[in-house]
């Protein structure tokens, strides 16, 4: 039960499914670092993301791997829109309307998927997903591979553009001091609404990289809110390093309880650790202290 | 004080109106909306009190309701327990829930979207252990036995059901009465406006949102037990899904959250904003919320006070 | 016996020392002011006093009774009441719905609570604004709104954190008028003020903080005249020139 060989097996999948809710906690830091609210519809976003790569592949035949050059992009103005022209306005400013208007959100494009295309089970198949890598005595199916390769790559390019940017040094402003970034001339509204499109872009990668080896339903949301949020407050609302981090700490526990607990229980894991994050260590393990 | 009489009066001229409904119904289906409707207004009801009152936003109240429905099952199914009995068990079963969930929220100190996070989590927490544990039917869900019989709380015609329904309703309207007559709901709200303010002024805020949470988590059960009687049915998505969680939350909210009537107008609104979908979209899963979700986004945008907000005439 | 003793209160916050050994009394009958620059911690002092801050040293006594680490509300109730710097309404209540909050202290019923805001209001000069939310008054009429929530809840001792900031100068003369008379009432005074004519004209005994630390106590002439305190407002050598 406690064979070796199996932990590292189940702890290397358990990695690679960790650096994909990197990715997604990297958006949500970030959407939550500098607009300070708390992203309900970032499930959703994902789940229309792997929608949009899975028409992709039925319809036009493009593979995952590609689309990565056009959900993204698309994912990125779809969610700049989404911040600039309908929360903002409808949120007035106040944390827990915000939080009302994300729901809503999340709410109609759950709902919708469901009504366009039922609850029925989607999942593409491209020869990559028979492909396996050997690392040793373990096999890690190739599209998982290119996932962890993958997302280094964009945290990397993330971390330029935060760091070597103009845009970056205007969004570290907005989130340091919103008020005094205004007085200097940046545009607040834009620099939320740029923030908010990385971060859905983030997702729609996460989900160019999942769908391979995943599956596709309007519920595939749900659960992944909850993921990304204990990712982000795990590693502390607001620290990239601590989002990553987060992540790959939580996709190893998930594979544990996996595990252990088996399949239909072992998600609770994940859950159990947000309360606990939640109750004792709001600001997280990495976090900066809220004054 | 005159706001309390006339809120009053017109709760009495809306119990006569509700109690006077199965005169005029007689077709299954519509008796079957205003049941539904009242238990919607039931569980909004539930909300209400910690959330629209005491501004305790919770995101999974299904924890209570889901409780509620899965306890008396229990009870009954492997326990060979009365209805009514279990019914008890199970509405003190969800106050417990609320208790512990409530403890363990309020002494951390979580507000605001923190809390409605740690109470989605717990319901998906309860979602996964139901699911997973055959006591409960795992995946199965669990069924009760059709006994029609008033003893069995399962009745063969349904304007009984309706009248236990309206019944539970008044009595969970009762306690929002009471809170807007009452020092403790004076606290609440004081609470909800500025915790801090009222901590200052001699409010003990944590056992008063205490209190809170477990009055309301058994009212939310109660709508859970109403809703294993009527249905004879739950399962892990019905109980602690995200469905039921969203209802008891956007009922009050569209109503006028903080009100006595705003979750009998959310409930009102949702009932017919589904009717209509129904008749236009067809009846495909997903066509209703997706239209309350444009009608919460609508609220937010034009009356942050919910429709009550029209009736209040406050800025 | 003096109605509040603060004996050697210390509390740093990471690396920011905000008191140190600091120490006051308030005599009864007499109004009590606690001056110095801003950043020189009397807020915090404030804080610790009723309760919403625990501090790291030292010990606070009201009426005898050792109320060091007590909770706020439990610190309320035995008669201690403090009003907030930026001042804190419940905002969506009327103006009497916001002092009931206040009355319902001392009193259970829902409607006598809402008599005794009423009357309070009325003494206050709030009669008008009964029914307006509190998110509508002008600043000034927060300020009275801060002050007659905490009187609702029939306190001995008073803390107003600079009740006068942001008042015209009619308004401090009102409000000035009005502390006398609730002092004359019976209740006990600590206020935190920056105004110094107000200081000067209400206060009988002046406590000054600089740096987290008690740098002179004395009468407003004792303090006027203390080259410390000159320093410690117009800096180094300025008690000199």
């Amino acid at each position: 039960m406690f064979d070796i060989g199996i932990l590292t097996a189940v702890t290397l999948n358990g990695l690679t499914v960790g650096a994909i809710y990197a990715l997604g906690a990297l958006g949500l830091t970030l959407i939550y670092g500098v607009l300070h609210i708390i992203n309900f519809a970032h499930g959703s976003t994902l789940m229309m993301a792997l929608y949009a790569c899975f028409f992709l592949h039925q319809r036009a035949g493009v593979d995952p791997y590609t689309a990565l050059l056009i959900v993204p992009p698309a994912f990125f103005v779809l969610g700049y829109a989404l911040q600039r022209y309908l929360i903002a306005p409808l949120g007035f400013g106040k944390d827990i309307n915000v939080l009302l208007v994300t729901l809503g959100i999340s709410i109609i494009l759950d709902n919708l998927a469901l009504y366009l295309w039922t609850s029925n089970t989607r999942n593409i198949d491209i020869p990559q997903a028979q492909m396996f890598v050997e690392l040793g005595d373990i096999s890690l199916a190739l599209p998982k591979i290119i996932g962890v390769a993958a997302s280094i790559v964009v945290g990397l390019l993330f971390w330029l553009l935060m760091t070597q940017t103009d845009l970056g040094k205007a969004i570290r402003a907005v989130a340091r001091e919103r008020r005094g970034a205004r007085i200097v001339g940046i545009s607040v509204d834009h620099i939320f609404a740029m923030s908010f499109g990385i971060g859905s872009a983030c997702i729609a990668v996460a989900a160019c990289l999942l769908i391979p080896t995943y599956y596709v339903t309007p519920k595939v949301g749900d659960g992944f809110v909850l993921i990304a949020f204990t990712t982000v407050v795990l590693g502390g609302m607001g620290s990239f390093i601590g989002a990553l981090l987060g992540g790959l700490f939580l996709g190893v526990v998930e594979a544990w309880s996996g595990l252990w607990l088996g399949e239909s229980l072992g998600q609770i894991g994940v859950f159990i650790i947000f309360i606990l994050v939640l109750l004792f260590k709001p600001n997280g393990l990495f976090g900066q202290r809220n004054t | 004080m005159t706001n309390m009489k006339r809120q009053t009066q017109v709760m009495l001229v809306l119990i006569l109106a509700l109690v006077l409904i199965p005169l005029f119904v007689s077709s299954k289906f519509w008796m079957g909306f205003w049941v539904m409707l009242l238990f919607h207004a039931l569980i909004g009801q539930s909300w209400n009190i910690l959330g629209g009152y005491g501004g305790q936003t919770s995101y999974g109240h299904a924890v209570f309701f889901g409780t509620g429905a899965y306890v008396t099952a229990v009870m009954q199914t492997h326990f060979g327990v009365n209805a009514w009995a279990g019914a008890g068990v199970a509405i003190a079963a969800g106050a417990i829930v609320g208790l512990f969930i409530g403890a363990v929220s309020f002494r951390y100190g979580l507000r605001g979207s923190y809390f409605a996070l740690v109470t989605l989590a717990f319901a998906e927490v309860f979602r996964v252990i139901v699911n997973a544990w055959d006591f409960t039917g795992s995946g199965f869900g669990m069924l009760l036995a059709l006994k029609p019989g008033a003893a069995h709380m399962q009745f063969a015609d349904r304007q009984w059901f309706y009248y236990l329904v309206l019944l539970l309703t008044i009595m969970a309207t009762g306690v929002a009465m009471w809170l807007e007559s009452s020092r403790f709901g004076a606290h609440l709200v004081a609470i909800r406006e500025n915790e801090d303010a009222a901590k200052a002024l001699g409010i003990n805020t944590f056992r008063v949102k205490l209190k809170a949470i477990v009055i309301s988590a058994a009212l939310a059960a109660t709508a859970g037990v109403f809703y294993m009687q009527y249905f004879l049915f739950v399962d892990s998505h019905i109980g602690y899904g995200p469905s039921m969680s969203i209802s008891a939350l956007l009922v009050p909210l569209i109503g006028g959250p903080g009100t006595v009537l705003g979750p009998f107008i959310g409930a009102l609104s949702l009932g017919v904003l589904s009717e209509i979908t129904k008749h236009t979209m067809g009846d495909s899963p997903g066509a209703n919320l997706m239209a309350y979700g444009v009608l919460l986004l609508v609220v937010l945008r034009f009356l942050p006070n919910g429709l009550m907000g029209l009736f209040r005439g406050r800025s | 016996m003096a109605v509040l003793e603060v004996d050697n209160i210390s509390k740093s916050f990471g690396g920011l020392q905000a008191n140190a050994q600091a120490h006051l009394k308030v005599e009864p009958g007499k109004i009590t002011a606690l001056i110095g620059p801003n950043g020189a911690g009397k807020t915090t002092l404030f804080a610790i006093v009723s309760g919403f801050v625990i501090p790291d040293e030292g010990r606070v006594t009201f009426l005898g009774q050792d109320i060091t680490g007590m909770q706020p509300f439990d610190i309320c109730r035995l008669g201690l009441v403090r009003t907030f710097q930026i001042v804190q309404p419940f905002a969506g209540l009327t103006v009497r719905e916001n002092i009931a909050v206040g009355a319902h202290l001392r009193e259970r019923n829902r409607s006598a609570a809402l008599d005794k805001a009423s009357a309070l209001a009325a003494k206050i000069g709030m009669k008008d604004m009964l029914d307006k939310p509190a998110q509508s008054l002008t600043i000034a009429g927060r300020k009275r709104l801060e002050l007659a929530k905490a009187l609702a809840t029939e306190p001995r001792l008073l803390l107003l954190d600079e009740v006068m900031a942001g008042l015209i100068p009619t308004e401090v003369s009102e409000m000035t008028e009005m502390i006398r008379i609730i002092r004359d009432s019976g209740v006990e005074i600590l206020l935190i003020e920056h105004l110094m004519q107000a200081v000067m004209s209400l206060s009988d005994h002046i406590y000054v903080l600089n740096n987290g630390r008690m740098i002179a106590n004395g009468t407003p002439q004792d303090i006027t005249a203390n080259p410390q305190v000159i320093e410690a407002y117009l800096g180094h050598g300025a008690a000199d020139a």
